[in-house]
């Protein structure tokens, strides 16, 4: 019995512990996740790590559609998990892939999803060293749930975290925003627009490693993902007790995600990104880690943003291009585009 | 972005910035309105304020048709959204929005009920040929604006022969809310409406042209200036009206010349005739009800109207006591003078009509001007 | 308000619809709306029609302007 991975899709079978689950498992995780210990076939993963403080995190990815301009669920559910532990510091060393499949998902998805978490996984260069799969009846999945825990070594000296943003300090991002928000956005069957912009979901993890090797002592560091700049950058004034002022005309932001951004009535700094960071350093290394940044094939874009300062409201605020000031905050309720 | 970054320049803002400043004599005041929520929307993300000498004030018109729907229309669509069978469309700015049992379409959609964000009302017609043995209704809102789109997508519903569409209709117009404004009985209760000045609407105005305005003007005595939605339109726009307000003139002027003639879009016009009637009258949030401002389906289009395919009650809610709305739209309290402001009234618990979508003069002040109350 | 923009016609569709253009985002609209819509206009689009036809002219005589203000508050 073969899988048909050209016309066969996924089955109640395939989640139910007998043989088609081991068949299904055997092709399409093991085959393209393969290293010695998913090799030895245990339910756990059993490894050593060196002496240190430890990184874990786990996250689930649902998203539509699953395959997207620049990446599917799968690199998604890769480079987040990596992403959320670099941006402790840590180097990434192993992850865990947990699948909840909808019976009648095509095999032949599941097994591009699979290659894609594979070729992320390498590119990143760490290990899906155990994983479990479940299958729910047709209409109570989406297609596909991943999720993904990871654990990592944190370097002695580095020590990011929210609550270390000082005033003074200078605030930078790896890139351009909004990336990856519009390019979904775009391949929703109700808003379907064509734009040349592909999701900039990629893992950080060597960024953060040049980044921390020449400015070990980085305050804070963050990817800001769902809710985009606006909603981390208040998380951190709020876990900090500190405020913030940036400005606009320093803010990178492609021409077409604003073009997309003015179709859709939403601002760019709430849109989500999957591959850019959030930095904050001591106002005097600024210069030093936007050089490190910039030399990164993943920083090229980066930019200082603005800058921390002494408030106790915790306002997030933007000099605009426009000669004004503005708040920015978090986004109400869900991204919904605007009419009005 | 051709059209737009050319008047987003930073640069030329510095210069009529300081041709406001100087022309604007010390010792008067300008109030103006600007209706549009569009106006007050570029106000508060550019920081316009900012740019203004002191006694140019702005204040900020109830020019938002999700605002000012009463939410018993609101209630009205959950009550649709729940028919057996109804697939309900809406855009996604109604879909937040509580009615009165704070109850919201995304809430009746997580209890059950089928309802879909749409980006065009031709979504919606789409809706309803891919789904033959479903009612799909769609919640019509908007001003002049939006009101062609709706006509259009019940002509293209006609012509395909569909049966199983129909739209909630709660189109609004404008030039009866500024009556409204200037001449309502509650307005005595609340005081004399200190307004200098009017900024027009923009795209509204390309609909319905700049003519509608010029009663306002003469019937008023006050200066009109129709302003596009940038931001260098607005500060333009500023300026206008204090030359004349200074020149002691009260004109319909038009800024916004590349987008408005004064006849407007004779096309889209004569659509909507044919296609709607006024109402008698109508509930706005936050005004009351306003006489001949809102349009109904005419009745050789009633199949596709969805009030006589359905029953749907009136829902009354009142608007909270302590809620200062009504005041805010007519000029004579700001967002921060409200009790509830910031506290109970937030935009993720709106309760009032301004608080409740982005161009809302208490949300746009909420999201992009809080930081303005310690200065 | 009634968020919308300017766009260009970059392709006419049947049944009144055409394709628009702004930096790099393309979308399907209705130009029903508009009198003799041609390739290279550029129309105010919301909710996917476009409900006006924007004026060059126009646009560029309301930028003279502004510089003119510019030129003048520099001057002061």
């Amino acid at each position: 019995m073969k899988l048909d991975l050209e016309h066969g899709v996924v089955e109640m079978a395939h989640g139910g512990g007998g043989r088609a689950m081991a068949k299904l498992i055997e092709t399409i995780f093991l085959g393209n996740f393969d290293n010695p210990l998913l090799a030895q076939h245990n339910d756990q993963a059993c490894f050593s790590m060196q002496a240190g403080r430890v990184a874990m995190t786990t996250d689930s990815y649902v998203i539509q559609p699953l395959f997207f301009p620049g990446g599917d669920i799968g690199s998604l559910a890769v480079h987040g998990t990596v992403n959320d532990l670099a941006m402790s510091g840590a180097v990434p060393l192993y992850l865990s892939a947990g699948f909840i499949l909808e019976e009648g998902l095509p095999l032949g998805d599941l097994a591009q999803i699979a290659r894609s978490m594979a070729a992320a996984a390498r590119e990143a260069g760490v290990f899906i060293v155990t994983g479990d799969t479940k299958v729910v009846e047709k209409g109570k999945g989406d297609g596909v749930f991943i999720n993904t825990a990871g654990i990592g070594v944190i370097p002695d000296g580095v020590a990011p975290s929210g609550e270390r943003a000082r005033p003074g300090d200078a605030i930078l991002v790896s890139g351009t925003l909004g990336d990856h928000g519009v390019a979904v956005m775009s391949k929703r069957e109700n808003l379907a627009f064509e734009v040349d912009i592909l999701s900039d979901a990629q893992a950080l993890n060597g960024l953060v490693a040049a980044m921390v090797a020449k400015v070990p002592d980085i305050h804070v560091l963050r990817d800001p993902t769902r809710g985009g700049l606006a909603a981390t950058l208040n998380e951190i004034a709020r876990q900090a007790k500190v405020g913030m002022e940036l400005d606009e005309r320093a803010i990178p932001i492609k021409g077409a995600v604003r073009a997309a951004c003015e179709f859709l009535g939403l601002d760019p700094l709430n849109v989500a990104n999957e591959g850019k960071l959030v930095a904050i350093c001591a106002g005097d290394q600024a210069e030093r880690l936007l050089a490190v940044m910039r030399a990164h094939p993943k920083g090229a874009d980066s930019a200082i943003i603005g800058r921390v300062t002494q408030d106790a409201d915790c306002f997030v605020t933007l000099k605009t291009a426009f000669g004004g000031t503005r708040m920015v905050d978090w986004l109400t309720g869900e991204q919904l585009p605007r009419i009005c | 972005m051709k059209y737009i970054d050319e008047y987003r320049d930073g640069d030329l803002a510095k210069g009529l910035a300081s041709a406001i400043a100087r022309e604007a004599k010390p010792d008067c005041r300008y109030h103006f309105m600007e209706f549009c929520g569009g106006h007050t929307h570029a106000i508060f993300r550019y920081g316009i304020q900012d740019l203004l000498p002191s006694n140019v004030r702005m204040i900020h018109g109830p020019g938002c048709p999700v605002c000012v729907l009463p939410m018993g229309r609101i209630d009205g669509a959950i009550h649709l959204a729940k028919q057996p069978g109804v697939i309900l469309a809406s855009y996604g700015d109604m879909l937040r929005v509580p009615g009165g049992g704070r109850e919201s379409l995304l809430k009746a959609k997580a209890l059950g009920a089928d309802v879909r964000m749409i980006y065009s009302p031709s979504d919606a017609v789409a809706l309803a040929k891919a789904h033959p043995d479903r009612e799909v209704v769609f919640f019509a809102i908007g001003f002049e604006t939006t009101t062609p789109p709706t006509a259009l997508a019940i002509r293209q519903a006609h012509r395909e022969g569909l049966s199983n569409f129909s739209v909630y209709c709660n189109h609004v117009l404008t030039p009866s809310a500024i009556s409204s404004i200037l001449e309502a009985p509650s307005v005595r209760d609340l005081g004399t409406v200190p307004l200098d000045g009017f900024i027009g609407p923009a795209h509204v105005s390309t609909v319905i042209g700049s003519q509608p305005y010029d009663y306002f003007a003469e019937e008023y005595r006050r200066p009109v200036v129709i302003a596009g939605f940038e931001p260098l339109d607005v500060l333009q726009a500023i300026l206008m009206l204090i030359r004349q307000v200074n020149e002691g003139r009260f004109e319909v002027e038009n800024e916004f010349t590349r987008a408005v003639t004064k006849e407007g879009n004779m096309k889209a016009k004569t659509l909507v005739a044919e296609t709607f009637e006024m109402k008698r009258s109508f509930e706005w949030r936050g005004l009351g009800l306003v006489p001949y401002s809102a349009l109904a389906i005419k009745r050789q289009w009633a199949q596709f109207d969805a009030e006589a395919r359905f029953i749907v009650p009136e829902f009354k809610t009142e608007d909270h006591k302590a809620c200062a709305c009504g005041a805010i739209l007519r000029g004579l309290k700001t967002p921060a003078d409200c009790s509830l402001f910031a506290t109970a009234c937030t935009p993720e618990h709106p309760i009032g009509s301004c608080m409740v979508s982005a161009e809302g003069a208490c949300a746009a002040y909420y999201t992009y001007g809080r930081q303005r109350r310690k200065s | 308000m009634c968020l919308a923009m300017p766009a260009r016609v970059v392709e006419m569709r049947d049944d009144d619809q055409a394709v628009v253009e702004l930096d790099g985002v393309r979308k399907e609209i209705s130009v029903a709306l508009i009198e003799a819509p041609r390739v290279g206009d550029y129309v105010i689009v919301h909710v996917g029609y476009a409900l006006s036809r924007l004026d060059p002219e126009e646009a560029a005589k309301t930028l003279a302007l502004f510089a003119e203000m510019q030129a003048a508050g520099a001057a002061a």
